[in-house]
């Protein structure tokens, strides 16, 4: 039953990405990605982290997602403009070549160093449902990890006034 | 039965396809979007050995990345109207001069 829903999982995550990538409108990408972050989701559920499910769902997709499809309103330029006159030869068809090449290289890299460890089978039992408990990741986060739940708090802070200042509209 | 290999492997993958989408793309929201799917890759990575070590520091990092990337968004999109404001186009090719 795992095994066939990781494989479903993962295919809409894929090819979602992919399409996010290959989509020329970007209200369709955000979309796509909203689908891909929906079947992520899901994966976390298999991995026995409900919490991280959810958190992904409301932050990610009910979040960050409408933050972005706000901005492609806002802007409201529906379509990638043709790449007319390419600056250099990087940037032409040759340098989409190149960095389809370099991706596909990055890949194989990384899936070939992540097969190299070995088969790592999850273990069963009482000690795996530790995992799911979000107590213990509350427990975590506000004893161990508190410096970095402080810091972040100012990282937020930043941003926010950062976000401000930058979109401000500038009185001459 | 699915092992950890498989959660690092469809995690490179998808870390590949953002990659790709950073290198190829020529629309700033769509290389935003390109660095989120990076993001997840690496979150899938951290609760995946996460459950396989049994310990949910794994957890607790996805999310400070969370917050990290909500930060980011908001810092980014922020830089984008901006830059949208001057140019009037999303061409990051567009925005190779040091000044206004």
């Amino acid at each position: 039953m795992g095994y066939y829903a990781f494989y479903v999982f993962a295919f809409i995550a894929v090819i979602s990405s992919l399409l996010v990538v290959g989509q020329k409108n970007p209200m369709h990408s955000v979309m796509l990605l909203i689908a891909s972050f929906g079947a992520l989701a899901g994966l976390y559920v298999l991995l026995d982290a409900p919490f991280t499910a959810v958190t992904q769902i409301i932050v990610y997709a009910g979040a960050i997602m409408v933050l972005f499809l706000f901005v492609v309103m806002l802007l409201n330029v529906p379509r990638e403009e043709p790449v007319i006159v390419p600056a250099s030869a990087l940037l032409g068809p040759t340098g989409m070549r190149i960095g389809v090449l370099l991706s596909l290289l990055l890949a194989v890299e990384v899936v070939w160093a992540m097969t190299r460890i070995g088969i790592g089978w999850f273990s069963q039992g009482p000690g795996a449902a530790s995992v799911s408990s979000v107590a213990l990741i509350g427990s975590g986060l506000f004893t161990r990890h508190a410096f970095a739940f402080e810091a972040t708090s100012i990282l937020i802070l930043v941003a926010m006034i950062g976000a401000v200042v930058l979109a401000r509209r500038e009185h001459h | 039965m699915v092992s950890l290999n498989h959660y690092l492997v469809l995690s490179g993958i998808l870390f590949a396809i953002g990659t790709a989408g950073v290198f190829l793309r020529r629309n700033l929201i769509t290389v935003l979007l390109s660095v989120e799917i990076m993001l997840n890759a690496v979150n899938l990575t951290f609760v995946a050995v996460g459950r396989y070590l049994n310990t949910v520091d794994g957890q607790i990092i996805t999310f400070f990345v969370m917050t990290v990337a909500a930060a980011e968004a908001a810092v980014g999109l922020a830089l984008v109207i901006s830059l949208f404001r001057h140019r009037e186009t999303l061409n990051p090719d567009a925005f190779t001069v040091l000044r206004w």
